[in-house]
């Protein structure tokens, strides 16, 4: 099989086809979605108006938009730091998970204390906690040299089952009628509500200062060209005396930290109590985030916004069409696919070849 | 006595199985120098496959014809985008199981919950017959000795054939081996299709032999597990034998200590093939030197026909 169409290397990648290549990707995925929700049934166009119109209903949703963008913009930001240096942190999920148990231990032992400096030092614990979960893949990696992806990947199991325990045991509600659920968190354990009538709390400024530390760690340190130079070229990176240990830490750690930080944010925040599931997943559709957003803070920040507002429409296609929940997941997938797909624009450019005709005239 | 060790022995084998199907898949993908880390994603895409076509026509055959045809679906698009369009493969492997996850969670949603029932085949019930080891293949679904063959066939194969050499020289050098005149593409095409089809049937054991019913993420990690295998065999078939029944002898120790009443928590004994995992990992990999002299050497590199 011969297609008239080549892949032309370009001379240097194209810095349009950067940004073009996510917004390709949003427009195929919408029309595979119309696909599908003609395939089950539906009026394409009247389920996609309610896809894209949904998350704007109301001040409340709004609020939702920003609440849920809030864990993914924090994560991706920290998982960008280790991406550009080709260090895959896979594991913000189970990071996420032990923030919540490290931030909620604090919560539910001192709650009753009604202290100012409680809801501070939740935010501490889960830091810490997400940094203790990422060490683990670290120090694996630059001590025996396991795969990072496999052992953080790993340990998100593992994290998922530790929570589960905590719920299921010591940390049931004696009142909660028996549900997997830890009582409700004390007042002095959430953060506070910034827009009345609405879920949208003060948790969202972590993730807009992340951004902001993000962008000057990675476009205005030293440290950041160091992550940029060892992810490009490693042995480059090496000659340079750039020590690679030093950044699969410093990018398995970046990433733990604001997973941490983004698990206090949901048990302080939206949720309000603990669940055995942490999260609906905020560490893996973070990596899809970072990805949309280029590894880049400000385009982070852009990918994170429209991720939440990706879950807000699943949500309402689940009540209003009666669609599966796993259909934001299925759409993620998608997204994430074809922006893999498209970024080949990126480095090449699709040339028209009708070779094989121009060929046989010659001949004549 | 004789009956327990059966048992666990019966266990471990089952358990093992899934593995085995998934692992020797992704080594003939990664022996052609891809890495596809997309197994989990292609596993539930075959296990949910699988299930619902044994779950309407009542045939596991045919089941586990359809799970393979998923599996190859999927592993097709994963080569599109790593082989033909270049993309980083461990980027395109989460992408592969993040859309596999939630494509079998919204294709088998009328089916959560639901299992099949299945009768043991006349195969299975005469190989029962058989003196000594009967006792042991009565009890085993024909998919767990299949699998043994399959692993003969693929040794056979990597080691002893010029396909084979072939694989193994595009996995080492796939700029050599283009230059000779080895068709680099088509060749790494047809391995991560393989690795797809196998991944396929380990899904489909795992929904339709082994839980004999569906829930979403059913697999739970054995797609990742497989991953590991692959290193743990340092890349070598019959090694992947040996890691997969160690994980299955895992799971049997852990059902067994569970049946026995050990005051563990449950969620401790869920987590010991995943923490198994890990330390299998850092042994194998503590030695750099093991790894690099085994490892294909473009193993996750795109490979350019141009350059």
């Amino acid at each position: 099989m011969v297609l008239p169409f080549r892949f032309e290397p370009r001379p240097k990648p194209s810095p349009v086809m950067v940004y073009l290549s996510p917004l390709m990707a949003l427009a195929a995925t919408g029309v595979l979605a119309l696909v599908l929700f003609a395939a089950m049934g539906l009026d394409p166009v009247s389920a996609l108006v309610v896809f894209v119109t949904a998350p704007f209903a109301d001040l409340y949703s709004i609020g939702e938009i920003f609440i849920k963008a809030a864990p993914l913009i924090l994560i991706a930001v920290g998982l960008a730091v280790g991406f550009r240096a080709g260090v895959w942190n896979i594991g913000a999920e189970g990071q996420l998970t032990v923030g919540v148990i490290a931030g909620g231990a604090l919560a539910l032992t001192y709650g009753s204390t009604g202290s100012g400096l409680l809801l501070p030092a939740m935010v501490v614990a889960g830091a810490i906690g997400g940094f203790l979960w990422a060490a683990i893949p670290a120090f694996l990696r630059t001590r025996f040299n396991a795969n990072e992806i496999l052992v953080s990947l790993m340990l998100n199991y593992v994290a998922a089952l530790w929570l589960s325990y905590l719920i299921f045991g010591p940390w049931r509600d004696p009142a909660g009628f028996n549900f997997p659920q830890s009582e409700p968190l004390a007042p002095a354990a959430l953060f506070p509500i910034i827009v009345e009538g609405t879920r949208l709390n003060a948790s969202v400024f972590i993730a807009l200062a992340a951004v902001i530390l993000g962008w000057l760690v990675m476009a205005r340190s030293f440290v950041g060209f160091q992550l940029d130079v060892t992810g490009m070229a490693g042995s480059a990176a090496r000659f340079a005396g750039f020590s690679t240990r030093r950044m699969v830490w410093i990018g398995m750690l970046a990433g733990g930290v604001a997973a941490g930080i983004a698990g206090v944010g949901e048990i302080a925040g939206p949720l309000g109590q603990i669940f055995p599931t942490a999260s609906p997943g905020y560490g893996y559709t973070a990596i899809i985030v970072a990805f949309l957003g280029r590894l880049n803070p400000i385009g982070i920040l852009f990918a994170g916004l429209l991720m939440s507002l990706l879950y807000m429409s699943g949500d309402a296609a689940q009540m209003l069409l009666g669609m599966p929940s796993s259909t934001t997941a299925l759409f993620q997938g998608t997204l994430f696919f074809l922006l893999l797909a498209c970024d080949v624009l990126i480095n090449y450019r699709i040339r028209y070849v009708p070779g094989v005709r121009v060929r046989q005239e010659a001949a004549t | 006595m004789t009956d327990a060790i059966v048992s666990m022995l019966v266990v471990t084998l089952v358990a093992g199985t899934p593995l085995l199907y998934a692992a020797l898949g992704e080594l003939v993908t990664e022996r052609s120098g891809v890495l596809n880390l997309g197994v989990e994603g292609t596993m539930l895409t075959g296990g949910i496959a699988g299930f619902i076509v044994t779950f309407i026509t009542g045939n596991v055959w045919l089941g586990v014809g359809a799970a393979m045809l998923a599996g190859a679906a999927m592993s097709l698009l994963f080569a599109i985008i790593t082989i033909s369009l270049k993309a980083n493969q461990v980027a395109a492997g989460l992408a592969l199981t993040i859309f596999g996850t939630g494509l079998s969670s919204f294709a088998g949603k009328e089916y959560v919950g639901r299992s099949v029932v299945l009768e043991p085949s006349s195969l299975t019930t005469a190989l029962g017959q058989v003196p000594v080891v009967g006792v042991l293949l009565g009890k085993l679904h024909p998919l767990v000795w299949l699998s043994w063959i399959l692993l003969a066939a693929v040794c056979y194969f990597v080691y002893r054939t010029r396909s084979g050499l072939i694989l193994r020289s595009i996995g080492e050098s796939p700029s050599s081996a283009y230059a000779i005149g080895f068709p680099v593409i088509s060749i790494r095409y047809l391995a991560t299709l393989f690795g797809g089809a196998m991944a396929g049937i380990g899904g489909a054991y795992v929904s339709v032999i082994y839980a004999a019913l569906w829930t979403e993420g059913l697999t739970a990690g054995r797609g990742w597990i497989a991953v590991a295998l692959v290193v743990f065999a340092t890349w070598r078939p019959e090694r992947v034998l040996l890691g997969a029944y160690l994980f299955g002898g895992v799971t049997s120790m852990q059902l067994f200590a569970q049946g026995a009443g050990f005051p563990v928590p449950p969620e401790l004994m869920s987590a010991t093939p995943y923490l198994a995992t890990i330390l299998v990992l850092v042994l194998i990999s503590r030695d750099a030197a093991l790894i690099r002299l085994n490892v294909p050497v473009s193993l996750g590199k795109p490979f350019h026909a141009d350059a």
